[in-house]
């Protein structure tokens, strides 16, 4: 009983503290002007909706958020569209080197963004890539593959062969058995590597600086960093803004949750 | 329905030899077990007949056609594995369906193939459950039904029964010889287990060490198994197998291992026997008798150690240092510690000489 009273108040620090941040920038983005600048601090807003409407329409927000969406999604859809081939691959197939190839990758995702920095800006200007959506979608699709075949690899190592073989023998070439075998039980996978990769380019900020110059567009981390001007920060539209840039992300990792449920492939063999 | 021949068939992995040039006549109709301990190489030809993995050298026939060349969907062939293999997103009626449906096989034959192995399965309740819905021994019933409503040319099974329970595997295995009998299709079975090969096939092949041993008839291989490996394999407790030479001289033979000198009538013997050979000499527990027969040795033994299965007793007898085992029926007197007469009937012996089985020309078997 007493540990368990200690784990719940460990768990209950640990999220309090992760959250308190948060929770100060719901409460301010609330407030009025007075209320964020008044000593001692006022902690519960008069409920002043004046900083979503800035945020929303002084300074474009919309925009970043739908730019955000088209990358981060494409991101997303274009990395699951070649990690999942390529690490059922790695996982299956016998490939001279094949522990060599997940090696470089894993070296490849360790790369200092400072260090790739002025290559990819060169080659995205050869391309014209730069200013475009697609031009920072590249170099994102590029840093999360790495991971999201890793993810991958070890989730279509631990299904049963013996479902590989059945399919086999059934009909399936290695397509439709990827398809229509693998692919359903590798669901708890691909939703982890999905948000992963989806947190990562919705919340990248400095390969979107650099390359996405013109405010149509900028994405959200890019967009909210330029609230900020000459002489003033504009703490109230920060918080709104944050707070809009954030919901999305907890809906879809809410709403991917019940697909990361283990024990999916539970009947496939004894056990 | 159809037949199977393999020539050749030799399969190996790097420098690991698994099977050495396998030749094989599965007639139409037959359930062929193959036998073996484990790591003999017998899933790993089931899997060549299979098409899933491929031979080194050698051909696979069915219905005499060669069809090396063929993946396993083309082969017409359907396996049930060890491990079930059912697809787990799936229901059992779609588990059922999917090999048809990938041979874009019409919904309406689909269905009244999938009513037809239900019922023949008793799975009709089961239909839209999920495999891990499923106890084992229904798992195993379902990768059967994913076979049959393929109506294959040829079965294959692979060791099906090994993760059931004792009690379940006795009636799977009942229940298999009777849906066996009722298809009448062609069936290839692998296991390590010689009560399943006993009862289920009409044909054991034999595997060691990825040669064939012995392919025959179960009672067959019963009654004169080809080496000494088969006779101790073959049979629980096993034959007792006793290594020695093989002396003649002055018309007589004389067979000794350590402390056991048999006299062995010639007409047991080949009409020269090998001077001083190695031979093998065995007898299964059961063919021991403790009375008195003619046409018998009889040695002096005692008894060590006495196990009651209920029904049998098995005595465990030294002769000399030489140590086997008895079957005999039930009895009441005390006998453990006892010497015992043992007789060893001559038409119940079993000679090996250069690890091949010999038989005299005119012997019954």
């Amino acid at each position: 009983m007493k540990r368990r009273i200690l784990l719940a108040g460990g768990i209950l620090a640990t999220v309090g503290l992760s959250l308190l941040p948060f929770l100060w920038f719901v409460l301010t983005s609330f407030k009025s002007q007075t209320e964020i600048e008044a000593v001692p601090p006022t902690w519960w807003p008069s409920g002043s909706l004046e900083f979503y409407r800035a945020a929303l329409f002084d300074h474009h927000l919309f925009d970043y958020v739908l730019n955000s969406v088209v990358v981060a999604g494409s991101t997303t859809l274009l990395a699951l569209l070649f990690a999942i081939p390529a690490a059922y691959a790695l996982a299956r197939l016998t490939i001279p080197g094949k522990r060599g190839i997940l090696a470089v990758l894993l070296c490849v995702s360790m790369f200092p963004q400072m260090a790739i920095a002025g290559p990819v800006w060169r080659l995205l200007d050869t391309v014209g890539g730069l200013n475009h959506r697609w031009g920072v979608v590249l170099p994102y699709v590029a840093l999360t593959l790495p991971l999201a075949i890793w993810i991958l690899a070890s989730f279509f190592k631990e299904l049963p062969p013996e479902l590989e073989d059945a399919a086999r023998v059934d009909g399936c070439g290695p397509w439709t058995t990827l398809f229509r075998v693998m692919l359903p039980l590798a669901t708890p996978g691909i939703f982890t590597a999905a948000i992963l990769i989806l947190i990562y380019a919705w919340n990248e900020f400095f390969f979107a600086l650099l390359i996405l110059t013109q405010p149509e567009q900028q994405t959200l981390p890019v967009g909210i960093a330029l609230f900020q001007g000459e002489f003033t920060m504009p703490w109230g539209e920060l918080a709104a803004a944050s707070v809009v840039a954030t919901l999305p992300l907890i809906v879809v990792v809410l709403l991917c949750q019940r697909w990361i449920v283990s024990g999916l492939s539970a009947g496939a063999v004894k056990g | 329905m159809a037949e199977l021949e393999l020539c050749n068939i030799s399969k190996s992995f790097r420098d690991l030899t698994v099977l050495r040039d396998i030749s094989l006549q599965v007639p139409n109709g037959s359930f062929t077990i193959l036998l073996g301990p484990s790591g003999c190489g017998k899933s790993t030809l089931l899997r060549i007949i299979a098409g899933l993995d491929t031979q080194t050298t050698g051909q696979v026939l069915i219905d005499g056609n060669e069809v090396d060349h063929l993946p396993p969907a083309a082969r017409d062939i359907a396996m049930v594995f060890q491990q079930y293999a059912l697809y787990p997103h799936l229901s059992v009626r779609e588990n059922l369906a999917f090999a048809l449906k990938m041979r874009r096989v019409a919904r309406h034959v689909i269905d009244d193939r999938i009513a037809e192995a239900a019922q023949l399965l008793e799975i009709q309740p089961l239909l839209d459950r999920k495999p891990k819905d499923l106890s084992g021994g229904q798992r195993q019933r379902v990768a059967m039904g994913r076979a049959i409503v393929r109506k294959p040319k040829l079965f294959l099974f692979d060791e099906p029964l090994s993760n059931l329970d004792a009690q379940l595997r006795t009636s799977m295995r009942i229940e298999l010889k009777k849906l066996q009998q009722r298809l009448q299709a062609t069936m290839i079975y692998v296991t390590h287990d010689q009560v399943e090969a006993m009862t289920l096939g009409d044909r054991i092949v034999v595997i060691e060490s990825g040669r064939i041993r012995q392919a025959d008839e179960p009672q067959r291989t019963y009654a004169a198994p080809a080496d000494p490996f088969v006779a101790s394999f073959i049979g629980t407790p096993p034959m007792n197998l006793w290594e020695g030479t093989l002396t003649t001289g002055d018309g007589e033979s004389v067979f000794r291992s350590h402390d056991l000198i048999l006299p062995l009538p010639a007409t047991l013997l080949p009409p020269h026997p090998p001077q001083k050979s190695r031979v093998t000499l065995g007898i299964r527990p059961e063919d021991i008798a403790l009375q008195e027969k003619p046409g018998a040795i009889q040695v002096e033994g005692l008894v060590e150690l006495v196990e009651d299965l209920g029904a049998d007793l098995l005595l465990h007898c030294r002769v000399g240092d030489l140590r086997m085992v008895v079957r005999t029926a039930r009895q009441g007197d005390r006998i453990q510690d006892q010497p015992m007469r043992l007789f060893f009937p001559f038409d119940k012996l079993h000679l090996f000489i250069e690890n091949r089985r010999y038989d005299p020309p005119n012997a019954p078997t």
